[in-house]
Parts: C-alpha cells; structure tokens; sequence
C-alpha cells in the first residue's frame, strides 16, 4: 500500500493543476470550492426529486428521511395466505432474530419465526425495526398516467409543442423571408412595428387577448393555447438575420429560371437557412412545453390541460399525493433534458448570440 | 473507411428526408396557390404576401388587444363583451392609485395592488442585485482555464430550461415542513422551520429558487462578454506582473461593464413580470406576502368571484408602463454595447 498522504497530494495536484507553473492564487481555490459547492446546489435538488419520485407513499412520509427509495421486504411465510412484513427483533434474552408480523395489537405485535412457522412471539413494538431493500416503486408513474388524467395531460402537451411550432416556424420563416429578400417601400416600418411587438408581453394584455379568444370560441380548445403566441418576433428577427447573409444572386438565379417566389422561398431559401431554423425550432418546443401562466388562464376543464397546468392544479389539492406528483414532475422534466443533452450546443450558442431565452 | 464515417450521415439524411417528408407535401401543396396570388399581385406585391400571416397574427393577438386594454380599463362592470360595459371614464385607474398617505399601502383604496407593487419591489431589488452578482462570479470563474469548463457551464445552464411548475416543485419538495433541508437542520440541532408560514422566508425562498433557476441565462451572457475581451490586454498585464485584483478592477470589469448593464436590464424586465415558479411555490401566501403584480391581474380579471376585467386591465397597464420605461432603458444601454 502507498502512503496515503502522497495520493491526496498527487490527487490535489491533479485537481489544481493549471496551465504554468506559477503559484496557486486565492482565487484558484475559491474557484473550485464555488464549482463543487455548485455542482452540489445544482444537481443535488434534480438529484434528490428523482430519487423520492421512487419512494413509496409512506416511504415519502418518513422523517428523517433516507437517501434512497427503500421498501420493506415481504415474505411468505406457511399457513399464512398473505405476505408478511419483516422485521428485526432485539429478543429479552439480548439476541436479534429476523420475524415476520403476523398481526400488530395496539403497542404489541404478535410475530412469527419465518424459518420455524410454529413458534410465534409477542413483542413490544419499540423492540423491532423494519427489514428494507432498495425498491422502486414504479405504481408512481403508472398510476397517474393509467387512473388519472395525466396521460390526456402528456397527450396535450404534446399536440400543443408540436403543432405550435410547426405554426411558428412556417409563418415566422415567411415573414423573414419577406423582410429579408425584398427591397420595398415600407420594410423598414414594418421592421419598427415587429420590435414594438417585443415590448408587449403577455402579462399586458391577457384580459384582452382573452376576450379575443372568447370571440373566436377557442377557450378550452388547444388553439387557444397554440395561436396566440405563434408569431415571435424573436423568430423572425433570428431568421432574418441568417437569411441577410444568403447571396441575392443565387435568388436572381432563380428568377431567371422562371422559378416562382413560393419555389425561391421554399426550395432555395429554407434550405440554406436550415441552421437558424433549428434553434428556433429548439427555442419553439420549449417554450411550448414549459408555458404556464397563459395556459393556466384559458384551459379551464381537466381534459384539456397540458402537463403544467395539470401539474399545479394537482399540486394545489388539499390532500396533495407528492408520490405521484414527484413521478410527473419527472416525466415532465425529461423531454426538456433530452434536448439539453443532445443539443446542448444549439442552445447555448443561440442564446449568446442573439440573446433570446 | 470511408462506409463507416458515411453511416451517420446516412442515417441523419433518413431522419430528415422521414420528418421532412410531411413538410415538403405542404409546401408543394401551397405552391399552386402562391403561384397564382404572384400572377395576381406582381413580384413587388410577394413580400405583404409572406408578411400576411405574421402580420395577422400580430394584429389579432397583440395589437388589437392593445387597443381593447384600453378600452377595458375605461370601463366597469363584469361583462367580457365591450358592447355590454359601461364607461367609468378614469374610475379604475383612481381606485387603483388613490393613497391617502403614498408609501402606505394600507391606506390605498387597493390595498392589494399597492402589496403587489410593493412585493415586486422587494424581489425585483434583492433578486437583481443577487441574480447579477453570482451570475458575474460564475461567469468569471466559468472563463478561467479550468478543467470541464463545458460540464460546468452545463450544471449551471440547465435549470433554466426547466420549466417554472417543475422548478417550484423541485423546491417545494425540499422545503417542506418534513423536507429534507428540515431534515438537516434537525441533524443539526435546530428546530424545523415552516418557511410557508414565515413572510420573510416565502421572500426568501421565492428570491433563491427564481435565482436558482435564471442565473445559467445570465452566465451565459456575460461569459460571452467576457471572452470578447481581447486576450493581448491580459497578456500585457501580466508581463508587468499586475496583479489579479487589479487586472479585475482595470481591465475585466470596464470592459464588461455595457454587458453587466444589459444584464441588469434584462433581469428587471424579467423581474418585474415575476409570476410562475413562485404561484407554484408559495401560491402567493402565506397571506399576501408573495403576491406580486402580475398575481394581483391573474386573480382580479380570472379567479375572483368577480371577474373584475377592467381593474385587471387597468393594473396591466400600469406594469405595461414600468415595462416600457424599462425596455427603453434596454433599447438604450444595448445600443450603447454594440455601438461603443
């Protein structure tokens, strides 16, 4: 064996190891301490939801309670026709011996020896601790979504995401196609008028909006979700800018081909501006999916609530069933860390370059 | 060789041409139509042809109800419709803003919105100022050259795509009377604290979890600020063996200073319209203490017994006023970057 005290010294040597050779600066070590103590800030919350979503109703209950999702063991014990709980036993004579439960009387549980059926035991309860195994409970995640209405919720949510940002990239694509490409009296008003729309977010006009809404019949109704916020002008300002950059003579190409302004538009522009298309479409379905407070004002009836809005308003009642609510928090969770994990680039760089969350 | 470093391309090809396909049909779909509207309307009319939809979109949802808020806000009663409304003239507006001592909010006809103002206040200081400060601090450690700085950047980014009903639960679930930080301040000694019963620690824990979940938004920014700086300027520094307090003070902090401004205004427009996570966390409460403007129009104009639209309306417009001041403030200092 090494002398240990070497191996911290190759381990920290390791850990703060830095480009030179100069001596460490305070901020080194602030600098790593802050990371660790962010990793643990960051991860642990994420970390810690994940492992109760598993946890049996009363294993949530439990005070302190334990890291892992723990279950007690059930065994069949003969001449019993149900699976018996098991338990440690301090004995009176000092020993411990493994019993099943038999029946539990007031402060007294009447105990039976699952190797040896014949003998039974009474027993204080103070003098047993339960016998626990690592067990997920999967019931967490089938339950909401087989009894409840979770799976209409997740349907939704879905039918929302995608078809909002199907809406949201045609219309915003052709209007910065229309920005971009043409010269003509009016572009720059038009330009003005698209960055004034930026200024009014939802919060300002949700009485309104909702009244248009009532007009065209879609309260209740995924397009009163789907429609409002189609147009971005965030899209169109980062498709815009990434169409600016298209060569006009491949455009003047076309015409002299005879092609149409649809089939330039379509078949020569789109293409070329496939990567803006991608973030947008990235920055779409997240939007869609995480979108609360205007979701939560027009779905008024269970069926038609997305994800979010299910989530809370099961949240919010009186006898809240946090084992279930933890599961769905989970799936709620997952689809956004799929696009982090695999398109983490996209976004990050979308943002530092245009700014937009 | 070449069969194996062709595979993915393959498949991604695949992937595209199957998702696409259903887009491509559209698209040709539409290009009869299109074709005849451009015979109609000459190439110098195509360009209102692809701003039409976008345009409409605006129109309806955004600038209409511009207009209606308006009108809303001059108006009683509890009518959607505007035709059923009664005009109040500035009724709504001087029950909304009338004090008898300003600074008081007690003493305001509502009472609630002043609360809400003040609340917004309260957070929007301590969440900016916080939010801003460590978003600097994991910036400029994030810049350093340390090992993993992508995994890193990602541990501190993620939050922010999760979305504000899974933050608040995420917490929620923590700071539970029998949560697990209760847990620990049990192993630790102390006594459990009931943090949704406490005014002061609902404002508290609204503040941290809502810096918890933007600050990798933030980071991102001003990391990108700072690797703008040019490297020769520290080079140059440390041949004259400046030392790194100084070099902060002198070089990294002037020179990110217009993107620490876009910062700041950024997170006060964000801040200002502060509802999601904390709504899910704390619901408000305990009483009104986390109850903040955008709360106040949620409950007036939707879950009061009486839907009260026009005062809804009329307080919308009071915070579409801070709004734009702020967005100003934002157009100002963003041009100011980019142009300096």
């Amino acid at each position: 064996m090494a002398d240990p005290g070497a191996d911290t010294k190759n381990l920290a040597s390791v850990v703060f190891a830095r480009r030179g050779r100069k001596k460490m600066h305070w901020t080194d070590i602030f600098s790593y301490v802050y990371l660790a103590f962010g990793i643990f800030l960051m991860f642990g919350p994420v970390l810690w939801l994940g492992m109760s979503s598993f946890k049996t109703r009363a294993g949530l209950l439990e005070f302190p309670p334990t890291f892992f999702p723990l279950g007690q063991i059930e065994v069949q014990v003969e001449g019993y026709k149900k699976p018996l709980l098991l338990f440690d036993v301090q004995m009176d004579d000092g020993s411990t011996k493994q019993l099943a439960q038999i029946r539990r009387i007031g402060i007294v549980s009447q105990m039976v020896d699952p190797k040896n059926p014949s003998e039974k035991f009474k027993i204080p309860i103070g003098q047993r601790t339960k016998v626990r195994e690592f067990r997920m409970a999967w019931e967490n995640y089938r339950d909401p979504l087989e009894r409840f209405n979770f799976l209409v919720f997740l349907k939704n949510s879905v039918v929302v995401t995608v078809v909002a940002t199907l809406v949201t990239l045609l219309i915003n694509s052709m209007a910065a196609y229309g920005l971009s490409i043409y010269e003509f009296r009016g572009r720059n008003a038009i330009m003005l008028f698209v960055i004034g729309t930026l200024m009014i977010p939802i919060t300002v006009i949700m009485v309104p909006v909702y009244l248009v809404i009532t007009n065209l019949g879609m309260v209740n109704s995924l397009w009163a979700v789907i429609l409002p916020g189609a147009a971005t002008p965030t899209g169109v300002f980062l498709l815009r800018q990434y169409m600016l950059t298209i060569p006009k003579e491949l455009i003047e190409a076309a015409r002299m081909d005879n092609a149409s302004e649809w089939t330039i538009f379509s078949k020569v522009v789109l293409p070329l501006a496939m990567p803006a298309i991608a973030v947008l479409a990235i920055f779409s379905v997240m939007w869609r999916w995480n979108e609360f407070l205007w979701p939560l004002i027009v779905l008024n009836r269970t069926e038609v609530y997305t994800l979010q809005v299910g989530l809370n308003a099961f949240q919010g009642e009186l006898d809240v069933q946090w084992h279930y609510i933890l599961a769905m928090t989970v799936v709620t969770l997952i689809p956004v860390a799929l696009v982090f994990a695999f398109l983490q680039k996209f976004i990050t760089t979308g943002i530092a370059s245009s700014g937009m969350k | 060789m070449t069969r194996n470093s062709d595979q993915p391309a393959a498949v991604k090809n695949t992937v595209v041409s199957i998702a696409g396909w259903p887009v491509q049909r559209v698209f040709r779909l539409l290009e009869y139509p299109f074709s005849k509207i451009q015979k109609g309307v000459g190439i110098q009319g195509m360009p209102w042809i692809f701003l039409l939809p976008n345009l409409l979109f605006f129109g309806i949802f955004v600038v209409i109800p511009l207009f209606i808020n308006f009108a809303f806000s001059f108006t009683g009663g509890t009518e959607l419709f505007l035709s059923n409304r009664v005009y109040t003239g500035t009724e709504q507006y001087r029950f909304l803003l009338e004090c008898e001592t300003f600074g008081d909010p007690i003493t305001c006809r509502e009472d609630r919105f002043w609360k809400g103002l003040y609340n917004t206040f309260v957070f929007v200081f301590f969440q900016v100022s916080f939010l801003v400060l460590f978003s600097l601090i994991t910036a400029l450690i994030l810049n350093r050259e340390i090992r993993g700085r992508g995994f890193f950047r990602a541990v501190f980014f993620f939050p922010v795509l999760l979305s504000p009903v899974v933050v608040a639960l995420i917490w929620k679930w923590i700071l539970l009377r029998d949560g697990i930080l209760n847990a620990f301040l049990v192993s630790i000694g102390m006594d459990k604290i009931l943090f949704f019963v406490s005014p002061e620690w609902a404002m508290f824990w609204a503040v941290f979890v809502s810096i918890w979940a933007h600050m990798g938004f933030y980071t991102l920014i001003l990391l990108a600020g700072l690797q703008a700086i040019q490297p020769d300027l520290y080079e140059a520094a440390e041949m004259d063996g400046t030392s790194k307090e100084r070099v902060f003070w002198r070089i990294t902090l002037p020179l990110l200073w217009p993107n620490l401004l876009v910062v700041v205004v950024l997170a006060l427009i964000k801040g200002v319209q502060v509802f999601d996570e904390v709504f899910v966390l704390t619901g408000g409460g305990p009483g009104t203490a986390t109850q903040f403007i955008v709360q106040y129009i949620y409950n007036t104009g939707f879950t009061e017994q009486v839907q009260d639209f026009g005062l809804a309306s009329a307080a919308s417009i009071v915070l579409g006023v801070i709004l734009f001041v702020l967005t100003m403030l934002q157009l100002a200092v963003t041009r100011a970057r980019d142009n300096g």
